[in-house]
């Protein structure tokens, strides 16, 4: 071994170190990663009897399909819907639980309780809070005045007709998915557990002296929170709005049990798109192609998560 | 804290001393109108200021560990309370180079605290105190974060920038050698009771009672336990150190009172060698131990009963083991009531 060049030696030292990982990442992520990149390149019949190698053709027919392009927009929408209001809401139930109140214990476990529903049981109760004629939802429209809405059957600007690109983001704005609408309420209701937890733990290290200082130096309660509390919370909500999104592009469970991606195509992220190719349709290449662009898509938003929004951070 | 009253006078430099725990940060968190007061009135100025928040009583503190907003350039954290008061632009920018070219940290500003040494915290901490001429400087141990020596020379730079602001300065330490240094005033506390009140020299001549005396001096003050007794016509007190010859002012006040259970004070440096009639107290004891400072050495002086620490010149040579003979003249005796603790006579 002593005949081997330095930086070899340090490698072969090294190895042993990393194998423990190397073997779990290789059977997890890097082998179904380069056979699902294998798998995009072929075609094959429902039973896989047939393969028919076709090279990069599915990869271009797919990604440019209008129902991948469609479902990208609704994933996109549906990340938009979820993450920043879940940061909000999670963010003032902490700063409401971070407050020093005798009892404040039971409201720091009723706001940080959805973290422990499960996916399926979080669905069939807001399914039950849904529904057009008996859900609470509507009853609560109904009594500030408002027109109930047909919430998991109406699919607004995903399902009308667009004559050209500019309709279509008029209809964005006008003409609300209200499915989509209501697979986010829930996705949102179930963040926000986790999230008021993350961010009650940030707001739990930054130390009393700094609001006493601000306090001295004639800042009020809401320069204390603009000034002091935000920039400290910020590595906090960096984290929370970078898993938000990942959560947001995983989602599978609540549009399974809500919607089934409907109506028509109204709430198909792409996840449960993958999904309906691969174990539904059976067509394993178009599923392997879009899960490729799925990848590429989470690493692209996540470099420039970091890229733009890890500048606004301060680290201590 | 159980009660305390104190008057500062405008453009004091005032200092709280105390053990830990002593209530003395407490008081100066309620100066500053971070803690409340049960019952009782703070008032600065003219002005009751009980029902007044924090950041409306015009104040500025320095904190032990500084509170830094640590997100912030120094130039920033300096500006801060400026732009809460809403200072136009032009004018802080010209008030923060001002204090920052004052405390030598003009270089720094761009800077974020955590890339700053210990020291330039402080002056940073300093900066956003004295940039907004409050009414009072409130100082929360300011100096314990530092090494000896930044120790120091900050205590001199606190005294000069107290001259040159000329406002009141209310500064709280456990540290005995601040409080003598810098303090015009130090009130002594203890388990949130005030023990004295005075000028740093009459607070170390005439300590109140026996916590203060032994408080304040190091190495400490000496003590002996005896008891008043009449010799020959005269009131003395009998010790296991002997026969202890009062001053006529000293007898007379034990008399007066009816003392009888006394403790007896003596600072290190009043131990003296043996002079013969003019002592009061005498004392054979061997060498223990011997600690030189350099510029003075402090010796441990066994005694049949009992140790007594001496302060003595560095040129005069003792050695462990050696014997010598002590002496303390009357007037250099601290005597206290055994009972209550308290000073007694002149």
């Amino acid at each position: 071994m002593s005949a081997l060049p330095k930086p070899a030696r340090q490698l072969l030292t090294a190895l042993p170190f990393v194998a423990p990982s190397i073997v779990l990442f290789g059977t997890f992520i890097f082998y179904p990663l380069a056979k699902s990149v294998y798998l995009g390149f072929f075609i094959d019949n429902p039973f896989h009897t047939r393969k028919i190698y076709v090279g990069f053709d599915q990869y271009r027919d797919v990604l440019t399909s209008s129902e991948f392009i469609s479902s990208l927009l609704v994933t996109a929408t549906f990340a938009f819907y979820t993450v920043v209001p879940s940061i909000i809401i999670g963010t003032f139930l902490a700063v409401l639980a971070n407050q020093r109140l005798p009892g404040i214990v039971i409201f720091r476990t009723v706001f940080s309780s959805t973290l422990a529903a499960s996916v399926a049981i979080s669905s069939i109760l807001w399914l039950v809070l849904l529904h057009p004629q008996i859900g609470v939802m509507n009853n609560l429209l109904g009594t500030v005045g408002l027109d109930h809405v047909r919430w998991l059957q109406d699919g607004g600007w995903a399902v009308s007709q667009h004559d050209n690109a500019f309709e279509m983001v008029l209809a964005w704005f006008t003409d609300p998915n209200w499915a989509l609408i209501a697979v986010s309420l829930t996705t949102i209701w179930m963040n926000v557990g986790l999230f008021t937890v993350v961010v009650l733990a940030g707001l739990q290290t930054i130390p009393d002296e700094l609001y006493e200082s601000a306090r001295i130096d004639g800042a009020g309660r809401w320069s204390e929170f603009w000034h002091v509390t935000l920039p400290m919370l910020s590595p906090t909500l960096f984290f929370a709005s970078v898993i938000g999104v990942i959560f947001a592009y995983q989602a599978f469970g609540q549009i399974d049990i809500l919607t089934q991606g409907g109506p028509v195509d109204a709430t198909n992220v792409q996840l449960y798109s993958i999904y309906q190719d691969g174990f539904e349709n059976f067509r394993t290449g178009a599923a392997s192609v879009q899960a490729i662009g799925l990848f590429v898509i989470m690493l692209g938003l996540t470099y420039l998560q970091f890229r733009f929004l890890s500048r606004r951070v301060f680290y201590r | 804290m159980d009660e305390l009253t104190l008057q500062i006078d405008d453009g004091e430099f005032f200092v709280l001393l105390g053990p830990s725990g002593c209530g003395k940060t407490t008081a100066l968190r309620m100066v500053a109108g971070l803690d409340e007061p049960t019952s009782g009135s703070i008032t600065i100025g003219e002005r009751v200021v009980n029902e007044v928040p924090a950041k409306d009583r015009d104040l500025a503190m320095v904190f032990q560990n500084y509170a830094l907003y640590p997100h912030m350039s120094v130039y920033d954290n300096v500006a801060f309370g400026l732009r809460m008061r809403k200072t136009s632009k032009s004018e802080i920018d010209t008030l923060v180079r001002d204090v920052a070219t004052a405390l030598g940290i003009d270089t720094l500003l761009k800077r974020k605290p955590g890339e700053l040494s210990g020291g330039q915290q402080q002056r940073v901490a300093l900066g956003r105190a004295i940039v907004r001429r409050p009414q009072a400087f409130l100082m929360d141990e300011p100096l314990s974060n530092l090494d000896a020596k930044m120790r120091v020379q900050t205590r001199a730079e606190l005294i000069r920038l107290h001259r040159e602001l000329g406002g009141t300065f209310i500064y709280v330490t456990h540290d005995q050698v601040e409080a003598m240094t810098m303090g015009q005033r130090i009130a002594v506390m203890e388990s949130g009771e005030l023990q004295q009140v005075g000028p740093p020299q009459e607070v170390y001549d005439r300590p109140a009672n026996r916590f203060v005396a032994e408080f304040i001096g190091s190495p400490s003050m000496n003590f002996f336990d005896a008891e008043a007794l009449e010799r020959d016509n005269e009131l003395g007190l009998q010790s296991d150190a002997g026969f202890v010859r009062l001053t006529p002012e000293q007898a007379a006040a034990i008399k007066t009172e009816g003392f009888k259970q006394i403790t007896i004070g003596i600072r290190p440096e009043h131990v003296v060698p043996f002079h013969g009639d003019r002592d009061a107290m005498t004392f054979d004891g061997t060498v223990d131990v011997v600690e030189s400072l350099g510029s003075e050495q402090h010796v441990l002086v066994k005694l049949p009963s009992g140790t007594i620490t001496v302060r003595m010149p560095s040129d005069r040579r003792v050695d462990a083991g050696a014997t010598l003979r002590l002496g303390v003249p009357a007037e250099h005796l601290h005597l206290f009531d055994a009972d209550t603790q308290r000073r007694i006579g002149p």
